[in-house]
């Protein structure tokens, strides 16, 4: 399942549909690394609302991704993650180490916004 | 038996198949949204080290009962390499560590009972249950 | 009654369980009536209205010969489920409960015995089967009845526990929790639950968790905030906990956890202030006070 990502601006929004396979996790790595790089991207978004569950291999990719995405200038966002999924990852000791996390895209956004300072078209 | 659900385990498309049916399962049980991500989570792990470290196997879940305790059972099965040594797959890493590695000691923290048998050039047999409260 | 006694021990099981389900058939009219009468005596139907007693009284009476002849109790199994849920929602006692079918019991007893009178050995074959059927069916509507209460005990504990700690909405994107009494593993669970949960409804940004009221704070409720703490960041939230008395803090530290990864303050207010701060408000002393003042 391939996830959409939209081009917003100098930013990117991976919105995260249902449930992903290890290689669909791995696809999406790739594919947000060639647009980050194509299109000189600030900032990227990660949207996981619709996952229930966030286990150590997506932690792992999600972990990779900023780091990856901060090396070319982007800083990547994980929004999203339901409470039942936060209090989970916890308990199993799981950790977004490195990754910002904010409470949804508004915030994600808003977030961006304030760190690379207009570099975003909001487009109102 | 009659409730027992088999999940062979052969890629990593498995491992979502075995999550979301035990998930499914947790639910028919009567578990708590959160409890069913720690149940769905746990499974995740458990099915992810059997493609990892065996290649195959299979993940079985039952409904299972005590008294008037209703749980799950979740076993996860295959014949891979085997364990060496069990108690140190089991040693906590802490949230520092970020999941890295087995993810047996996670998975291990998440359910009520937790049992490995395991042999060297065998294979490995985890048993887990988790009681709704 | 007086007929040849020569049959196998069997067939003389399943003799008396018919001549039994058959008595009980008869004299069902009799016995119910007798049967209400004794409990209106021991004022064991306070409560019901007329039609209810005449409903549920016919339905356990034939439940009742029902198991006797068939020997499944699944119906009972499934009435009693349903007797106990109305009767706990009614506030009935256990002592309605098993006082009525006790007196069930000793009519249906009694009229074995004015029965079978002095054929001893019919009357014995016929207790036989009874008692066990009888027994049983008390056995499971007690126990209905006792589950029942437990989980409406349980659902009670739950909200109780919920109340306890309201989460207030200080001003956008803040909100505050403060927690009174002891925190064991199941509260610091239900605690991060609600905290999470709120953390979303109320879109908060920043949190105070305030346990100035927690009496005793070890090393596993320092742990439990911890994981508190990482799940509330996950949802883009910081959280500040205020209230821990340094007492609490050294021995925590003692005993090895560490709370750096906490922001820490010793009162609400400085932690309110902090969070504000958290948030770009301007925090001046000064303009609050004035505030106050209009």
């Amino acid at each position: 399942m391939e996830v959409p990502i939209l081009k917003q601006g100098h930013y990117l929004i991976a919105s995260i549909q249902s449930a992903l396979t290890d290689e669909d996790l791995l696809q999406l790595r790739g594919n947000l690394m060639e647009k980050v790089s194509k299109f000189r991207i600030r900032g990227v978004i990660i949207d996981v609302s619709a996952l229930d569950v966030l286990d150590s291999f997506a932690c792992r990719i999600l972990r990779a991704t900023a780091q990856m995405t901060a090396l070319r200038g982007a800083q990547t966002v994980v929004v999203g993650i339901q409470p039942d999924v936060a209090f989970a990852m916890t308990q199993l000791g799981l950790s977004l180490k490195g990754v910002t996390t904010m409470l949804d895209l508004e915030e994600g956004l808003a977030l961006l916004d304030s760190q690379t300072k207009g570099g975003g078209d909001r487009g109102g | 038996m009659a409730d027992e659900l088999r999940v062979p385990i052969n890629s990593d498309a498995d491992i979502v198949a075995a999550r979301q049916k035990g998930r499914a399962l947790a639910e028919q049980a009567g578990f708590s949204g959160s409890d069913l991500a720690l149940i769905a989570t746990a499974i995740s792990e458990l099915a992810r080290n059997i493609v990892e470290f065996a290649g195959q196997g299979e993940v079985i879940l039952s409904p299972c009962h005590q008294g008037d305790r209703r749980g799950i059972k979740i076993v996860a099965r295959d014949e891979g390499p085997g364990i060496a040594d069990v108690s140190l797959a089991l040693q906590d890493g802490y949230s520092t560590k970020g999941g890295l590695g087995l993810g047996l000691p996670g998975a291990k923290r998440l359910m009520d009972e937790f049992d490995i048998q395991s042999e060297v050039g065998k294979g490995t047999t985890v048993t887990a249950r988790k009681w709704k409260h | 009654m007086a007929k040849a006694r020569v049959r196998s021990e069997k067939l003389s099981h399943e003799q008396s369980r018919r001549e039994l389900v058959r008595h009980f058939r008869d004299a069902r009219e009799k016995l119910r009536r007798q049967w209400i009468t004794e409990m209106t005596a021991k004022g064991l139907l306070a409560g019901l209205t007329e039609q209810e007693v005449q409903t549920e009284s016919s339905t356990i009476y034939d439940t009742f010969v029902s198991c006797l002849e068939t020997g499944q109790f699944d119906a009972a199994q499934a009435y009693a489920g349903r007797m106990a849920q109305r009767a706990v929602l009614r506030g009935m006692t256990p002592e309605q409960i098993l006082g009525g079918m006790l007196t069930l019991r000793d009519v249906y007893g009694r009229s074995l015995f004015e029965q079978y009178r002095a054929d001893v050995p019919g009357l014995t074959s016929a207790l036989g089967v009874y008692e066990a059927v009888a027994n049983k069916i008390l056995a499971i509507v007690a126990m209905a009845f006792v589950d029942e209460r437990e989980k409406t005990l349980r659902q009670q504990q739950e909200a109780i526990r919920e109340l306890s700690t309201p989460v207030l909405q200080l001003r956008e994107g803040l909100i505050i929790l403060p927690i009174i009494g002891l925190i064991d593993t199941q509260r610091a669970r239900q605690l991060t639950e609600q905290l999470l949960r709120a953390i979303r409804a109320n879109r908060a940004r920043v949190a105070v968790l305030d346990i100035t009221g927690v009496p005793a704070v070890d090393s596993k409720v320092a742990n439990h905030l911890l994981q508190t703490v990482e799940a509330a960041r996950l949802m883009g939230a910081r959280v500040i906990v205020t209230g821990l008395s340094s007492e609490i803090a050294q021995t925590v530290v003692t005993i090895g956890v560490d709370l750096s990864r906490i922001m820490t303050l010793s009162d609400l207010q400085s932690g309110i202030d902090e969070a504000d701060r958290l948030l770009g408000y301007k925090v001046t002393r000064g303009a609050a006070e004035q505030a106050k003042v209009q």
